[in-house]
């Protein structure tokens, strides 16, 4: 069994990388942030298992440093905060284009610009819809704990190397600050040089004479090709929308009115549930685990069974609502509370919002 | 004696390196980065490290080098060379990784990348073609463009800076060229620094046995970065003849970037 202890969200996720056997961390401070690396360089990883770590001159220098390691097959992550992950977005466009398989943090605080440095999760659209150039998606998972901060550094490597994409851990100021008990994994193995080339053949490490060269590249200058390329990618994204969505329901079995929250608004809206329930109210809470594959497919398996509205809970002016609204499609009523700047709605103004907004008085 | 007498196995005196490929360079007649795309891939052939050499492409007219040369190689984004070659070196520190670039790419865009790789003492190889001149965007100024020189963004001369006493009052200023070799030699993290050229056979020798130096040192696991800075032509956005840019560079690019090594064994070279 894991050890259990008593950590930060961002320590967790530090030590969670070091016991996954990953090989690199490249990574910039900012607040709210900044744990990681600190955490990572205090506890010598490559005295423990061998893995690096370095701090880059910029987010972009570190971005970048990712995407060579992880076009190498080597098992790399960076983490920032979101004007730092604005600046990674260059590289995380290559490595889409490039199918370079890597793991990010991002634990989001207030925007736009500088912000604050209090939560936020006004960073879903760069997220989930894009933010690099061109056509692409990244798996997008959001933890609501510091277990999942920990547990999600695996399940994103392992989706990350399934599906050769970046998979991006959208976290928050409050998760990635907050203490909780986590159950901590065992210890792996770092992957062997003879292990990354069997498995990895489309990885640069040195091509045996008289093989093929290899190449990591997102640029192709002929226009058919570069079509194929785009529609292979989307095909990939497809298949990771039709086998990776993962969400949780919370007393949902016979819910009328549902919140829609991932992250820190799931913990806060799941409180919300228990005083509406008090009050005999039935509310339930669907918790979206993936937000890039959204689980669409859930909303709609709820409206199906009964569901009359979705008030989606974010600590944003409305992101994620506009995939809550799409699966909805206007069969019942779906809207949208938040607050923003780095403030963090209570249970009981987020249950004042369902009944205002949506149960109406 | 005919034609087909004489071309036979036992005749070949010279050949194409094995470490590049059959695809035609698409680089302009009389461009320099043909014959260094050459020497840089022979010199990879007779260290005998083809297996384990990973290059790291620029942005700009070598941006596909990946098709010319018979290694593994990784296409970076404009600028971010080192910060790739860093990133595969610390993960492979026995592999040989070496960047390719140009002077947009290594000193405007990647200037950051460039010298803190350098100030790490990243124990890496890396090749800065120098023309003066952003190439492929066709023909813009670059951070080494010369004083007075007319590119696209400079039409009637690059200009360091005002008049004296002009003030702000809207004339254009450029800055004046920037010599980085000089400026990274300082740093504690090269190892060796060197300034080459390939517009003549003899600067052809010389530059191909300071590429040598530059991948030996790596791979002997002397720590810091060799850095090969090569003065180089771009007779089609100095819209000149083959021949006439190689005149020019020698009689306006090399008083200003002199050529020789600069730094040997972490030690500057006294002139």
């Amino acid at each position: 069994m894991g050890e259990l202890k008593l950590m930060k969200g961002n320590e967790a996720l530090a030590e969670a990388a070091i016991r996954y056997g990953c090989d690199a961390y490249y990574g910039y401070p900012i607040t709210p942030q900044s744990e990681v690396i600190e955490y990572l360089m205090e506890q010598n990883p490559y005295e423990r298992t061998g893995m690096v770590v370095l701090q880059a001159e910029s987010e972009i220098a570190a971005i970048n440093m990712v995407y060579a390691a992880g076009a190498s097959g080597k098992r790399v992550m960076t983490s920032s905060s979101s004007p730092g992950v604005s600046l990674k977005q260059e590289g995380i466009a290559y490595i889409a284009g490039a199918e370079v398989p890597c793991v990010y943090a991002d634990v989001v605080r207030g925007g736009p610009g500088l912000g604050t440095i209090q939560p936020s999760q006004a960073d879903y659209f760069q997220a989930c819809k894009g933010g690099g150039n061109g056509d692409y998606k990244n798996i997008v998972l959001a933890p609501a704990s510091v277990q999942e901060m920990a547990d999600f550094v695996a399940l994103g490597f392992d989706l990350a190397f399934k599906y050769r994409m970046a998979c991006c851990i959208l976290s928050d100021g409050a998760i990635g600050q907050m203490m909780e008990k986590v159950v901590l994994p065992e210890q792996k193995p770092r992957m062997t040089e003879e292990e990354i080339k069997a498995n990895y053949p489309w990885a640069t490490t040195g091509r045996k004479r008289g093989t093929q060269h290899r190449v990591i590249t997102s640029l192709d200058l002929d226009s058919t090709r570069m079509e194929a390329h785009n529609r292979h990618l989307q095909e990939k994204y497809r298949l990771v929308e039709e086998n990776e969505v993962r969400f949780e329901e919370i007393e949902c079995e016979d819910a009328e009115y549902i919140f829609v929250a991932y992250g820190s608004s799931a913990r806060i809206a799941q409180k919300s549930v228990q005083l509406a329930r008090a009050e005999g109210l039935k509310v339930g809470l669907l918790r979206p685990i993936t937000l890039f594959p959204f689980p669409t497919k859930a909303i709609q398996n709820l409206i199906d069974r009964g569901a009359k509205g979705f008030l989606a809970v974010e600590l944003s002016c409305g992101q994620m609502i506009e995939d809550v609204r799409l699966a909805v499609n206007g069969r019942v009523k779906a809207e949208h509370f938040g607050r923003v700047g780095g403030i963090i709605h209570t249970p009981e103004e987020v249950l004042e919002a369902m009944k205002k907004q949506i149960i109406g008085e | 004696m005919s034609i087909e007498d004489i071309i036979k196995p036992e005749n070949l005196v010279y050949q194409k390196s094995k470490l590049l490929t059959e695809k035609p360079f698409h680089y302009c007649p009389g461009c320099g980065h043909g014959t260094i795309h050459r020497i840089v891939a022979e010199v990879i052939e007779e260290l005998g490290v083809d297996e384990d050499t990973i290059g790291v492409a620029p942005v700009g007219c070598s941006v596909m080098a990946y098709d010319y040369f018979d290694v593994d190689f990784q296409e970076a984004a404009h600028g971010r060379a080192p910060a790739l070659a860093t990133g595969l070196k610390r993960v492979w520190p026995n592999k040989v990784i070496f960047t390719y670039q140009g002077d947009g790419d290594l000193a405007a865009i990647g200037t950051a990348e460039t010298i803190h790789a350098c100030n790490r003492g990243e124990n890496i190889t890396m090749i800065f073609v120098n023309n003066g001149i952003y190439g492929m965007t066709g023909g813009q100024m670059a951070p080494t463009t010369l004083e007075g020189m007319k590119t696209a963004t400079t039409p009637y001369g690059r200009k360091a800076t005002l008049p004296a006493g002009a003030g702000f009052n809207g004339i254009p200023c450029n800055g004046y060229p920037l010599r980085i070799t000089e400026l990274i030699a300082q740093l504690p993290g090269t190892k060796y620094v060197t300034r080459q050229a390939v517009y003549n056979p003899a600067c052809v020798r010389k530059a191909k046995a300071a590429i040598k130096k530059a991948f030996e040192n790596q791979i002997n696991g002397k720590s810091g970065v060799n850095f090969v800075e090569i003065v180089s032509n771009c007779n089609s956005n100095w819209k000149m003849e083959p021949v006439a840019a190689n005149n020019w560079l020698v009689e306006n690019m090399l008083p200003f970037y002199p050529l020789g090594d600069i730094k040997v064994d972490g030690k500057i070279v006294e002139k």
